[in-house]
């Protein structure tokens, strides 16, 4: 569908979950013709209850799968992201996609009583993560069509009490890849973001799970009350996702920089 | 099935939208009011012929409709209904802009004609297709401008009626995100059109500069550095019209170089 993806190199950060964006993402490239590597950070982050993490030996599996490559890569550890970046170096010689997927968000709190840690985590894996991951692959993207899509999120616009940190960070993430749309421009390099609403991922899953139990419903009707909000009537998939991502990477967007692009069934219209 | 307004001549943006979807198999119907629209001078509006023969080089058709007149687009949706029973994607694309004047001064009969053009005619067409886009997958994209985000001075009646194609867009992708149509608009930038270089010849004229200064002055402006395509954007319309969008509908893409930045 698209062959001028085709032998292309890409990197996706946060996908070693087969059921989850990143990986999605990873999928629908390879079927492009395109030699993914995925990454994850594969152990836990440190919180006392969160989506599952996938392992290491799940990450090779995957990438085994869409005859790509796995690397371990933190993004909030500047030494595994640097090894990610010699490893592409060292074996591709470049990197043309950049998808900087990985993310993360913590239960549900206000501002005013969050724990500040988890507050900071937040930041260091949205927006540092994104940050550091994308100052050490730029360097590599020196072949024509390169382009980089960042992972926001519906909440990066709309604001929603107690999610404050989330919510925060992705309009972070809005920011700076418009900043980096501007700053890169002259070296021939298109930055997007997208912005997923309801997607039917583990991570929404552990949302509606803990919304359910705090309310004491369930989640079925969590779902039901968020449906009413999207005028197409469904919680979207990983591939609705996908697509939309192989769409901003590829030469059919060559004009397309420095926009966030919403994928939520219009649940968000705001002008 | 596709109809597309505002299709008549090779070089636009319309065109290039019908040559895309017609490669990538549909049946395209293109139209064009293909008459003079007003007294004064503007960019040159197709002949009948031109349409016709434009038509039959993408393996379409080519209806002649004016966008502002009840009867007329009633016309088109007759014979669509009677000839192919259906419309899968409908493109508005139809759209006209008046010479630059202040919103104080400006000639108020170019007002409410580019409110009837731009604004009017895309509510009218939508009102008329609707009905025949019954089928799985039916889709709508609307040609707005970044100058329904971005206020211009000298720009008010065009800036004023994209803005409201926008919002009518979204407002329209809410009430049919339940029939499962998608509605969506593109903003395109400067792209290489005849309008585009009618407006460069103004700019040379009365802001004492070449063209070719008009030209630069605007690819500067553009991170990308250069102006757009028509086959561009016809990329991005028919990615809006495919099931690859599925997940999307009431947004308003700009399509231009990354000129608008804001949030």
């Amino acid at each position: 569908m698209y062959s001028d993806m085709k032998g292309k190199i890409a990197l996706i950060t946060g996908s070693g979950k087969e059921n989850g964006i990143g990986f999605t993402i990873a999928r629908r490239l390879a079927d492009e013709g395109v030699t993914v590597v995925i990454s994850d950070i594969c152990k836990d982050i440190g919180a006392k209850d969160y989506a599952r993490i996938g392992t290491k030996e799940e990450l090779d599996d995957l990438a085994k799968k869409i005859n790509g490559h796995g690397v371990v890569l933190d993004v909030t550890d500047e030494n595994t992201i640097a090894a990610a970046a010699s490893y592409i170096s060292k074996n591709f010689g470049r990197l043309d996609y950049l998808v900087n997927n990985a993310g993360a968000s913590p239960s549900p709190q206000y501002l005013q009583y969050m724990d500040l840690a988890m507050w900071q985590k937040t930041q260091d894996i949205n927006v540092n993560g994104t940050l550091l991951v994308t100052r050490h692959m730029l360097p590599l993207m020196t072949g024509e069509g390169a382009a980089i899509v960042n992972t926001a999120s519906r909440a990066g616009k709309k604001p929603r009490a107690f999610a404050g940190a989330y919510c925060v960070a992705k309009a972070g993430v809005i920011m700076m890849t418009k900043i980096f749309a501007m700053e890169t421009a002259a070296l021939g390099i298109r930055v997007n973001a997208i912005c997923p609403g309801q997607i039917d991922t583990d991570l929404e899953r552990w949302g509606w799970e803990y919304e359910a139990h705090i309310r004491q419903i369930d989640v079925q009707e969590i779902i039901d009350e968020e449906i009413t909000t999207i005028p197409l009537a469904r919680i979207g998939l990983p591939q609705d996702v996908a697509d939309l991502v192989a769409f901003l990477l590829s030469d059919q967007s060559r004009y397309i920089t420095g926009q966030t692009v919403n994928v939520g069934g219009g649940q968000l219209m705001e002008l | 099935m596709a109809l597309i307004t505002g299709a008549g001549k090779e070089s636009g943006i319309g065109f290039a939208i019908a040559k895309r979807l017609a490669a990538d198999g549909a049946t395209v119907i293109i139209t064009d009011v293909c008459a003079d629209i007003c007294e004064g001078d503007y960019a040159r509006m197709p002949s009948p012929e031109e349409l016709h023969f434009l038509a039959e080089t993408i393996g379409g058709h080519g209806l002649v409709m004016d966008i502002c007149r009840d009867e007329s687009v009633d016309d088109v949706a007759k014979e669509i209904t009677d000839r192919f029973g259906r419309l899968d994607f409908l493109v508005n694309n139809a759209g006209a802009g008046p010479a630059p004047n202040l919103l104080q001064y400006m000639d108020l009969a170019m007002w409410r004609k580019t409110l009837d053009i731009n604004l009017t005619g895309t509510l009218m067409v939508s009102r008329a297709m609707l009905p025949l886009m019954t089928t799985g997958g039916a889709a709508i994209v609307n040609t707005a401008s970044v100058a329904g985000k971005r206020p211009r001075s000298f720009g008010g009646a065009y800036c004023v009626t994209k803005a409201g194609v926008i919002m009518m867009t979204k407002v329209m992708a809410q009430e049919t995100g339940a029939l499962g149509i998608r509605v969506n608009a593109i903003c395109p930038g400067y792209i290489m059109t005849d309008m585009t270089e009618w407006k460069w010849g103004l700019k040379s004229k009365f802001l004492n500069m070449t063209v070719d200064e008009a030209r630069a002055e605007e690819e500067a402006e553009v991170p990308l550095k250069r102006i757009g395509t028509p086959g561009e954007v016809a990329d991005l319309a028919a990615f809006l019209l495919s099931d690859r969008a599925r997940y999307i509908t009431g947004q308003a893409w700009n399509i231009d170089g990354g000129i608008i930045t804001e949030i």
